[in-house]
């Protein structure tokens, strides 16, 4: 502690502080839009989710209690060692439960459970640019936006249909904010695509190495681009949770065996477990835990 | 419209910038009109004009001076003086123009290259291979060929499809540059009756024919073109 | 004949520095019309192509473009916004090397359907089946729509640049060398299909090329180009039968027939 005590709050020094807040702000009011921001280095390398850290530091407060989530899961290397950072530097509150936490920092999922008012979930975004792989160019990408140009966005859907019979894209999945900006979710499983719109909490998303923060305000609709003849649709999972019998949520296959044996469990390992608390228990659970009792 | 090509007080020559700007001077001083049903031949030596005085009125060569008059749609047009775009719609409405030589287009057929000036007025497609199918029989162009481009016909052969295609339309002016001169007597013979079909609707004619018989066949006039040879000038 | 002109160029001028790239150009085109660019290299084609078709910024002079509501707009007051819409839908713009005009790892399909797209186009089945139509009607077989065009020949990626350009229906279309880099029999076969597409959609054209015999079989009317000035124009014909100026004799001589 004493040598961390040279640190101010939350690690970044006030200054930076304002100068995340303010993109964050400028995102805010423009839900959507991708404001540049002067990404620092952090004790951490990048692809360990900086842009997320940043923003989470920046918005951070004595009084927040933090969740943060890899895949779902909040014991990843990933997400320990972040929630341990805040720990450190802020002192703060933390907490795997979902409901609990004001501050959700994630990557790759957003929980299961409805968020609600005055909960902020923070993405960790490795690219922010939906339109990067048909078009490079970073100065005709920024003027494509600025006119509302998103054609390109489509004939990147048509390939799919076109290769695959329908839109194989799965994850990343873009999306249009408020009605404007065409915006990449991170890579989240399509799946978590409608939890963004109308979502009761902020979202906010920062990319470090990118140097970039956007957001998407609570109340705003998130609409996931598609085809008249063939419109969005989320993974389903036929599959109910081995653990916790949960149906309609994202499942991850785990394998359990070099037999094959394999089984599909929840990938937000928090609402696994408040079912189990509540009594839910699936057919892997079932009988060990009769056995048990 | 009775006399709808006049010509008046046309000079050509040509400066040829190449062959240090020596000056040809073509014709001078060219006077004579075409009336409607009439079809007036030009006469005279290898060289002396004919073609150039044809291509002067179709607008392929520039005029030094004088007028070249038009009766186009409801006004009068002087070809020698009009924008490029006017020339055009001279030729797609009212001056047709049977050239010696065929101009190949690559891959189009020999009958969509005798509709096309019927298509280019906006006529339905059918109608206008169905009459371009009975002018190439009229000239006795072998059914089999109809569908393949021209460019490997014989060159009798390729100027039938030329006569075709400039006898398609109606237009109330044409021009024609040796349309026979390719052809066997039968086939010149057909040349002569269509000439005279378009006379009696009324067309304005003004040919090149070095076949004597034809020439007489055709001709209510002929006009010399010796007359307006600047040549003839410094001889005399 | 319709008598109001599509685009109206009134003394554009474009310099390099001290370099003239091209002086002074005017002229109209009219709907339907195909206006042939020629001259030799460096003589400033490609300058005037694109000023005016806005890819480049003149230092001097004016054009007014006759948008779908009658309406001229002057196309260097336009928004940039206004003019790319402009470019997608009512242009067309047809490369010299058809990697500039294509996106060479998305199929031929989405090549086409991308400008039906970009105005909105959202049922992936029309869209295909346009695309399809499309192919056909530039004679690339359409079992070749889902392969992207890195697997086509140098004419198949020039025709398909072509269909991708007129699937919006576009009144103008600017050409850049659209034969050059091809074999002479690949060439015949563009122009003739080019040609046909010209005068079925009474599209206007500006194409530049140094092909007299291009100029001849797409033509209608021509500009002959020296050193940056415009030094003679008329009809195709006239200019390349009677050729008044001695840099255009010398083009014209210097061909075997055109
Ligand atoms: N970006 C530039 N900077 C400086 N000079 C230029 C530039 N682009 C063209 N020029 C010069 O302007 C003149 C006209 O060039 P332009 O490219 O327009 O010719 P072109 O007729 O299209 O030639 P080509 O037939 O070779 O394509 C030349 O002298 C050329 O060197
Ligand atoms: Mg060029
Ligand atoms: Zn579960």
């Amino acid at each position: 502690m004493t040598e961390l005590a040279s640190y101010n709050f939350a690690y970044l020094d006030e200054q930076t502080k304002r100068m995340i807040r303010r993109a964050i702000l400028k995102a805010i009011a423009i839900p959507g839009y991708q404001v540049p921001f002067a990404s620092r280095e952090m004790p951490m390398p990048y692809g360990w989710g900086t842009g997320g850290v940043q923003v989470t530091a920046a918005i951070i407060g004595p009084e927040d209690v933090l969740k943060v989530i890899d895949q779902g899961a909040d014991d990843t290397t990933n997400a320990v060692s972040i929630r341990a950072f805040f720990q450190k530097v802020a002192d703060v509150a933390v907490t795997t439960h979902t409901a609990d936490a004001t501050i959700i920092q994630t990557r790759h999922r957003i929980p299961e459970r409805k968020l609600s008012e005055g909960q902020v979930l923070v993405y960790q975004v490795p690219i922010p640019e939906p339109l990067r792989f048909l078009e490079p160019r970073e100065t005709e990408t920024r003027k494509m936006h600025a006119l509302e140009e998103y054609g390109l966005m489509h004939v990147k859907l048509y390939e799919d249909i076109a290769r695959h019979g329908r839109i194989s894209t799965t994850y990343a999945y873009p999306v249009k904010v408020a009605g404007r900006y065409v915006m990449d979710p991170s890579p989240t499983p399509k799946f978590d695509n409608p939890k963004m719109h109308m979502s009761e909490a902020l979202q906010l998303f920062g990319a470090g190495r990118e140097k970039r923060i956007y957001a998407v305000p609570p109340h705003t609709d998130v609409v996931s681009l598609d085809f008249e003849d063939h419109p969005f649709e989320i993974q389903r999972f036929e599959q109910s949770c081995a653990l916790c019998a949960a149906h309609g949520v994202y499942l991850d296959e785990v394998v359990l065996d070099d037999k094959g044996g394999r089984m599909f469990v929840c990938s937000d390992t928090d609402n696994c477990e408040d079912r189990r608390e509540h009594g839910h228990s699936g057919e892997m659970l079932a009988p060990s835990k009769e056995a048990a009792e | 419209m009775a006399t709808p090509l006049v010509v008046s007080e046309v000079f050509k020559s040509f400066t040829m910038h190449l062959r240090d700007g020596l000056k040809l001077a073509v014709v001078n001083d060219v006077n004579f009109s075409v009336a409607s049903g009439e079809c007036v031949v030009l006469g005279g030596p290898s060289g002396i004009g004919k073609s150039s005085i044809l291509k002067m009125l179709y607008g392929n060569y520039a005029v030094d001076a004088g007028q070249i008059l038009v009766a186009h749609r409801d006004r009068i047009v002087d070809v020698a003086a009009v924008d490029p775009r006017t020339v055009l719609d001279v030729r797609r409405h009212t001056m047709g123009y049977v050239s010696q030589f065929l101009r190949t287009v690559p891959r189009v057929s020999a009958i969509d290259v005798v509709a096309e000036p019927l298509l280019a007025r906006g006529v339905d497609a059918g109608e206008a291979r169905d009459k371009a199918a009975a002018l190439l029989a009229g000239l006795n162009l072998p059914r089999e060929l109809w569908n393949l481009p021209p460019a490997t016909f014989s060159g009798g052969e390729q100027q039938r499809v030329n006569i075709a295609r400039g006898f398609i339309t109606d237009h109330r002016i044409l021009l024609l540059d040796e349309p026979t001169a390719s052809l066997d007597a039968a086939n010149r013979k057909v040349v002569v009756s269509m000439i005279a079909a378009k006379k009696a609707e009324g067309v304005a004619m003004l040919g090149i024919f070095h076949d004597e018989e034809v020439r007489e066949a055709v001709a209510d006039r002929i006009l010399d073109v010796s007359a307006f040879s600047p040549r003839k000038a410094v001889a005399a | 004949m319709n008598d109001t002109p599509l685009f109206k160029v009134s003394g554009v001028s474009k310099f390099y520095g001290q370099r003239i790239g091209c002086k002074d150009v005017s002229f109209d085109l009219w709907p339907g019309e195909v206006l042939a660019i020629v001259g030799e290299s460096g003589s400033g084609k490609t300058t005037l192509l694109n000023c005016l078709s806005t890819r480049l910024m003149p230092t001097a002079g004016s054009v007014e473009y006759r948008m779908r509501d009658g309406q001229f707009r002057d196309l260097y007051h336009m928004s940039e916004a206004e003019r790319r819409f402009l470019m997608r839908t009512d242009w067309g713009f047809v490369h010299q090397n058809p990697a500039d005009g294509l996106r060479m790892t998305v199929s031929a399909g989405a090549n086409v359907g991308e400008r039906l797209m970009a105005i909105g186009d959202r049922h992936y089945g029309n869209i295909r089946a346009t695309a399809t139509d499309w192919l056909s009607r530039v004679e690339i077989s359409t079992d070749r729509i889902d392969d992207q065009p890195r697997a086509f020949s140098g004419g198949m990626r020039q025709r398909l640049q072509i269909a991708r350009n007129l699937v919006t229906g576009p009144r103008l279309v600017f050409m850049d060398e659209p034969t050059g880099g091809l074999d002479v029999s690949v060439q015949a076969r563009l122009l003739d299909l080019v040609r046909g597409l010209v005068n079925d959609l009474g599209l206007s054209a500006i194409v530049v090329t140094h092909d007299l015999a291009v100029a001849r079989l797409l033509s209608h009317r021509m500009m002959v180009m020296k050193d940056g000035y415009v030094i003679e124009q008329g009809l195709t014909d006239r200019v390349l039968d009677d050729p008044r100026e001695p840099y255009t004799q010398l083009l014209v001589s210097s061909i075997l027939q055109v």
